[in-house]
């Protein structure tokens, strides 16, 4: 059976056109309105939708999805929490492929086994752990690829051509490349560089390669998209969502378009860019 | 969960950088090619004949080594049991155990020829020894600290500015020790082009805990030799607080594999263990953060919790993996002690020995207080005096007017 992942990376390349990934951080600003956010978003044009796990410590992102984790948190949300959103999903979509990304604790914590065994029934194809470089492949890694379940790896500008192998060996679904040396938020990479590596990780590997971090607007996802298999956007989606709430961070019947209208926004400028390629 | 215990206690940690379950690298993508070039660099300069000596001269005439090993006779005879000696690392110029890794730290970062360092530090005196060394070799020095303890250590804080550096509040979390670490991570991260992150303790992905643990186990070396001097024999005991657990390390290491030398590692209770601490090993569980596996307080779900601890060089969620390992294989007795108890010893200290004691090392004291009365007059008990009290002498000032006020 071809996974959700590989089937749509495979239409993908039908229609000829690069991937628009999102990334919402899950149970943000609570778990009922996430949900909704999650379900609007393939609508809205995600081909493929990152989820994240909230942590309390994120050290590889920048105040914005940070300032997510701590709202969802703070409306309870937890580990289990994101995989019942994971199958709430699944209940309308059973081709989007869902990937949770964040760090290992919670993972850890819930233990590793139990955790591979709820999320693939859940329905999650893929793992991004930040924390896990391959130097930690056994910890979850190894184990996510026995359970079915794709383990897609960050290459990083300072991932050289000696350590790219090494990177790429477990890396499954596909390789997420980290535009910029930084936080999540920061400012984006220009588009000739990103190009240049790309093309270098291609030499390397015959998985589609995904960009992301300092994504924000359509059209720099137009520019990132045009060089790369798919643009990552996620701080962006979630300051739209942050401007959405009411005083006391609470959602409002605005959040759930906030967010959605972003997306379909950025979805255009990834639609744009193969058409501008061509 | 007890691990089989080894022939050797000092043989770690593998190549992979684990004590036995502890340990690791869990940092992301980013860090690593830097990683491994710091664990290269440390291995080169660590057999290197020319940066020892480079090293011992600093030691010896920047530092002040080696430190006294001083037997505090008025306390020894108000406690009527063991004999007690400190190891006087608050002598050290800074004022604290702190100066011996920054100074082996910024070696290395001289060898791979880094010039912007970075730090985080709670109660400052990692910050002020990180500030000290940048301005002694021309480095630029950038500082991360929680905003709470910004407050609480204001004396630090100054000293970090005139020595030069810029210190940074960090807002989130908490606003202590372990969100001026994630905050110096991300730091890193942005810019590991040109960067070294100049870690405090034991703590952070191989090749830290160990790199940190060697530059600070010139403590018990040094211990070793003076109390042959002095005694004719080694310790019976050691006793040192634990923060991230570095003063403690240096102590404990050369000592390691002498069995009959009992050891205990102090943590802090704070408000009592069943209420807010930062006793990681008495209440916490193994789990992943700041790049290694050790005990973490933290709650059902993972999530790290706040730490609270009247020393702010105490108050971190976490303690170096190779205290966790030593707890579970048991070579390493860990204790706590609550503020209030610290604060006892501080008291205390100052006047019967005339030594003002940071918060710190006052909690490793509260425990002497515990264990030598009940220890025979010819049992050798080393504390070690991490650090000077300076920086708590406004906040513990201003503890004792408050009480004194309110009688
Ligand atoms: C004087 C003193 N002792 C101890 C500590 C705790 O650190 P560690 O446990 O790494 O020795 C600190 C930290 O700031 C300190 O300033």
């Amino acid at each position: 059976m071809t996974s959700r992942m590989d089937a749509r990376f495979a239409q993908l390349k039908k229609e000829g056109r690069s991937a628009f990934v999102t990334f919402v951080m899950s149970g943000d600003p609570d778990p009922e309105t996430s949900l909704a956010i999650v379900k609007a978003l393939p609508q809205a044009g995600a081909d493929i939708i990152e989820i994240g796990m909230p942590f309390t410590d994120p050290m590889a992102d920048g105040p914005s999805i940070q300032a997510a984790g701590l709202r969802a948190l703070k409306a309870g949300m937890t580990l289990k929490k994101t995989l019942q959103l994971v199958r709430g999903f699944r209940e309308s979509d059973a081709v989007t492929p869902i990937v949770l990304m964040g760090y290992y604790n919670p993972i850890y914590i819930y233990g590793v086994d139990r955790f591979l065994e709820d999320a693939k029934a859940a329905g999650v194809d893929g793992l991004i752990i930040v924390d896990l470089p391959p130097e930690e492949d056994i910890e979850l890694c190894i184990p996510a690829l026995k359970a079915g379940l794709n383990f897609i790896r960050l290459a990083t500008p300072t991932t050289d051509d000696k350590r790219l192998p090494a990177v790429l060996a477990n890396t499954s679904g596909f390789v997420y490349y980290v535009s910029i040396t930084g936080i999540t938020g920061a400012a984006a990479a220009d588009s000739s560089a990103v190009g240049a590596a790309v093309a270098r990780i291609k030499r390397h590997t015959a998985l589609p390669v995904c960009v992301g971090f300092g994504i924000r607007t359509p059209e720099t996802a137009r520019a990132i998209a045009a060089n790369a298999d798919g643009a990552v956007v996620g701080t962006a989606l979630v300051d739209a969502l942050r401007a959405s709430l009411d005083t006391e961070g609470r959602a409002t019947p605005k959040t759930v378009s906030a967010v959605a209208d972003l997306a379909a926004a950025l979805a255009q400028g990834v639609r744009g860019a193969q058409q501008a390629a061509e | 969960m007890t691990t089989a215990r080894p022939n050797s206690f000092r043989s770690g940690p593998d190549d992979r950088g684990h004590f036995g379950i502890f340990g690791g690298r869990f940092v992301a993508e980013t860090l690593m090619p830097l990683i491994l070039d710091l664990e290269k660099a440390y291995a080169e300069a660590k057999a290197d004949p020319a940066f020892h000596a480079e090293m011992n001269g600093y030691l010896k005439h920047y530092v002040g080594r080696p430190s006294p090993l001083y037997f505090a006779e008025r306390l020894t005879e108000h406690l009527g049991g063991a004999k007690i000696y400190f190891k006087r690392e608050e002598l050290n110029h800074t004022g604290s155990h702190k100066v011996n890794n920054v100074l082996g730290q910024i070696m290395v970062a001289r060898r791979m020829g880094k010039k912007r360092i970075i730090a985080e530090t709670g109660a400052g005196q990692h910050g002020v020894a990180t500030a000290t060394l940048c301005a002694r070799f021309g480095l630029d020095c950038v500082v991360y600290m929680g905003a709470v303890d910004v407050e609480r250590q204001q004396p630090n804080v100054i000293r970090m500015e005139m020595l030069g550096a810029k210190v940074v509040p960090v807002q989130s979390g908490a606003k202590t020790l372990k969100d001026a670490m994630n905050e110096a991570l991300r730091d890193w991260v942005t810019n590991v082009h040109d960067t070294f992150y100049c870690i405090g303790t034991v703590a952070g992905p191989h090749p830290y805990p160990m790199m940190v643990r060697d530059f600070q186990s010139v403590i018990g070396s040094e211990t070793r030799t003076q109390m042959q001097e002095a005694e004719g024999r080694l310790p019976d005991s050691l006793i040192a607080c634990i923060g991230g657990g570095s003063n403690a390390m240096g102590l404990f290491h050369p000592f390691l594999d002498d069995p009959a030398i009992e050891i205990y590692g102090v943590e802090a209770a704070g408000h009592g263990l069943t209420q807010l601490h930062a006793a990681s090993i008495a209440g916490g569980r193994p789990g992943v953060l700041h790049g290694n596996r050790t005990y973490l307080l933290m709650d059902e779900d993972g999530q790290i919790e706040e730490a609270h601890s009247i020393s702010a060089g105490l108050d971190y969620p976490g303690i170096g993996p190779e205290h966790s390992w030593l707890h579970d294989v048991g070579r390493v007795n860990y204790l706590s002690a609550t503020d209030e108890e610290a604060l006892a010893a501080f008291q205390l200290l100052s006047r019967l020995e005339g030594i003002i004691p940071a918060l710190e090392p006052a909690h490793a004291i509260a425990k002497v207080m515990e264990l030598a009365p009940k220890k025979p007059r010819d049992h050798l008990m080393v504390v070690n005096l991490s650090g000077r009290g300076d920086k708590d002498v406004p906040q513990v000032g201003d503890i004792l007017r408050g009480r004194a006020k309110a009688q």
